[in-house]
């Protein structure tokens, strides 16, 4: 404050619009929050609470609830981090440890590539290549023989919540793939080169520098695959099913929230037009406490790892 | 810097001076009309556009097939010049209007029934009942007896039945579920009638691709798709039996016949319902698509000029449906239409 008189004007301008542009971002939110809340309205006054917890979709008597895309949302997109993980940051791993020299261009670049294909791709692709080699090679036998777990039972249609995770997971891989490996890359040598003077293997020295450094940044990439994991759309509704029930089995259809905003906003009017947005307002805010919960825990790691070290 | 700024004065000036040179055909303004609404119809209204400007250079068209009920709602605004509509407006929509508006039937579009059977093949017979009775989930296999005994020189596969359906609003889906409101109590009580319902079981497909894609990736998939789709993609589809106990074949004559059905109790506003129509060759589960008219116009032009379009477009216009995979107007419907242009108006005098 004290140097402001000082200050060029120049400089002083340039603070000014940056500024002005930092809050036009945060009023862009608020009034993204705003707008969704006044369109949504007639729907929150109606349902209330029940809208949270009621499984009905109906669009001819005029009844609506969340659940089954609440659920079908939160279910694909775990299931989407809980395949993408262990690839992406295997996949880092390699690139950035093993991989020889010509080798680690190529394969990074490719893994980013798919970051670049538009989702009604990966739909269709999903449809007509991922969801039949699922059924008959995944789905059907494991309905078969651990029908008898609830999460895999049968009947195996093809599209499902397994489906759409699956595909979820190789949409987000890009994202924390280069994000985990651009952790790994500032890992500094002499740490690598002090484990494995200490006689460490070098599954020692990946573990222990993954442990000690790598963990927040990695979590770090996990949250933004999360992220746009529960915003994906397209893809989602070409292979989910879109049947709003909640079923407790991975093989059975579901619902998103995304998707049903999609497929219904064109032709909905009334109650239904303002549920449909009420179901966007739940997404915002679905989205908004998983960055936050993320950003707590990231804050309590990165204080352990710095205890750590 | 300067060298930069110096090129793109130069584009900017060669971009301009382009205008500049313009032929003058273009300069004198061709008259816009514009419309909005349901996707069904879009190809046939894009071919109708294009033939009747380059007849007509004096009058262009932009329409956005942006779904019936946005066009609904387009019209309401006054935003565009038409609508067009695939189910007809209901009286409260009608009621939210700042005038009366003609509904002006244009085609007639068929919903059809296809299925992913590997050893049936196109024709497996179907009656009302046991359609509504597949769709409610109470019939799950395909060898049910309720199919055998309407198939019996066919060997239907011990598989299960997978219902599908659209997932997004949409005209097909009132038509279809219009249809087994009409003709099924259970599914009237259970289900009702809408652009999107609470289906009982099944998959949801985004659009006819959606509803052909699962048809077609899964074994013993049952869906609906409009009858223009299932002939394009080849897919199998199923005869239905109609109001006169006839089982017929979906097919561009059959749809109008559905038409003929109904033309002699076609209501003054044209806003009728073509499934279970009556007649023997009928296809029971077909539908008008209508484009919406403000009786008054505000415009006189553009009013004349969407009158002229209009009368050529139920007169010569009904000759293109066909290749297009649309069922044409009968010829009374079509003559009743072009009487009902009569009442197009401005300033209380007929632009006809």
């Amino acid at each position: 404050m004290t140097d402001r008189t000082g200050r060029n004007p120049k400089d002083l301008a340039f603070e000014r619009a940056s500024a002005l542009f930092a809050f036009a971002v945060l009023a862009l939110t608020v009034l993204l929050f705003a707008v969704l809340l006044r369109e949504s309205m007639p729907a929150i006054r109606k349902f209330g609470a029940q809208f949270l917890v009621s499984g009905t979709w109906d669009p001819v008597l005029d009844q609506y609830g969340a659940l089954p895309f609440l659920y079908g949302t939160l279910v694909s997109s775990f299931l989407a981090i809980l395949i993408a993980v262990p690839l992406s940051v295997g996949a880092a791993i390699f690139i950035v440890e093993f991989a020889p020299e010509w080798l680690k261009k190529p394969v990074s670049f490719l893994a980013e590539l798919l970051a670049a294909i538009p989702s009604v791709i990966y739909g269709l692709w999903g449809i007509f290549v991922m969801v039949p080699v699922l059924r008959d090679f995944l789905m059907k036998p494991a309905a078969k023989h651990l029908g008898w777990i609830p999460f895999f039972k049968g009947p195996v249609y093809g599209p499902s919540v397994l489906a759409a995770g699956w595909l979820l997971s190789i949409m987000i891989v890009p994202f924390i793939l280069s994000v985990s490996r651009e952790v790994l890359a500032t890992v500094p040598q002499r740490q690598k080169e002090a484990v494995l003077s200490l006689g460490g293997t070098r599954w020692e020295m990946i573990r222990i520098v993954i442990g000690q450094h790598c963990i927040p940044g990695i979590f770090g990439a996990t949250v933004l695959g999360l992220g746009r994991a529960l915003g994906e759309t397209m893809a989602v509704t070409m292979v989910i099913g879109n049947r709003p029930e909640v079923f407790l089995s991975l093989f059975q259809q579901g619902y998103s929230m995304a998707a049903v905003i999609a497929n219904e906003f064109a032709e909905a009017g009334g109650l239904q037009l303002s549920s449909l947005i009420l179901i966007g307002l739940l997404l915002f805010l679905v989205t908004f406490a998983v960055n936050l919960a993320a950003k707590w825990i990231l804050k309590k790691m990165v204080a352990r790892a710095s205890r750590g070290i | 810097m300067k060298r930069k700024f110096g090129a793109l004065t130069a584009v900017l000036a060669a971009i301009a001076l382009s205008f500049a040179g313009a032929p003058p055909a273009l300069a004198a303004d061709p008259l816009m009309i514009n419309g909005a609404g349901a996707t069904f119809p879009y190809p046939l209204y894009s071919k109708w556009f294009y033939e009747y400007s380059n007849a007509n250079p004096g009058v262009r068209f932009n329409y956005q097939s942006i779904g019936s009920g946005g066009g609904i709602k387009q019209v309401t605004a006054g935003t565009v010049d038409f609508g067009a509509t695939d189910a007809p407006m209901t009286e409260e929509e009608l009621g939210k209007l700042p005038g009366a508006i003609l509904h002006i039937p244009t085609a007639i579009g068929a919903v059809v029934i296809v299925y992913n059977l590997d050893k049936v093949e196109s024709g497996l017979k179907l009656t009302p009942d046991v359609l509504a009775g597949i769709y409610l989930g109470k019939i799950t296999r395909w060898n049910d007896t309720k199919i055998a005994e309407l198939n019996k020189t066919v060997t239907l596969p011990n598989a299960d039945i997978v219902v599908s359906h659209r997932s997004d609003g949409s005209g097909t889906t009132d038509i279809f579920t219009n249809y087994l409101t009409t003709v099924n109590t259970e599914w009237r009580a259970k289900v009702g009638r809408g652009k999107s319902v609470n289906w009982p079981v099944g998959l949801g497909g985004k659009g006819n691709e959606g509803v052909a894609g699962v048809v077609k990736q899964t074994p013993g998939a049952i869906g609906y798709v409009e009858l223009a789709y299932a002939k394009q993609n080849k897919m199998k589809v199923a005869s239905l039996r109609n109001k006169d106990g006839n089982f017929v074949a979906p097919t561009l004559e059959a749809t109008s016949a559905a038409a003929a059905g109904v033309a002699k109790s076609m209501p003054a506003d044209f806003r009728v319902s073509l499934v279970d129509a009556p007649g023997k060759d009928a296809w029971p589960i077909s539908g008008l698509t209508w484009l919406l008219v403000y009786k008054e116009q505000k415009d006189a032009s553009k009013g004349k000029a969407l009158v002229q379009f209009l009368k050529w477009a139920v007169k010569d216009g009904q000759k293109m449906e066909a290749a297009l995979d649309y069922a044409a107007l009968p010829k009374a419907v079509a003559e009743k239409v072009d009487q009902a242009l009569r009442q197009i108006t401005h300033g209380g005098k007929s632009l006809y």
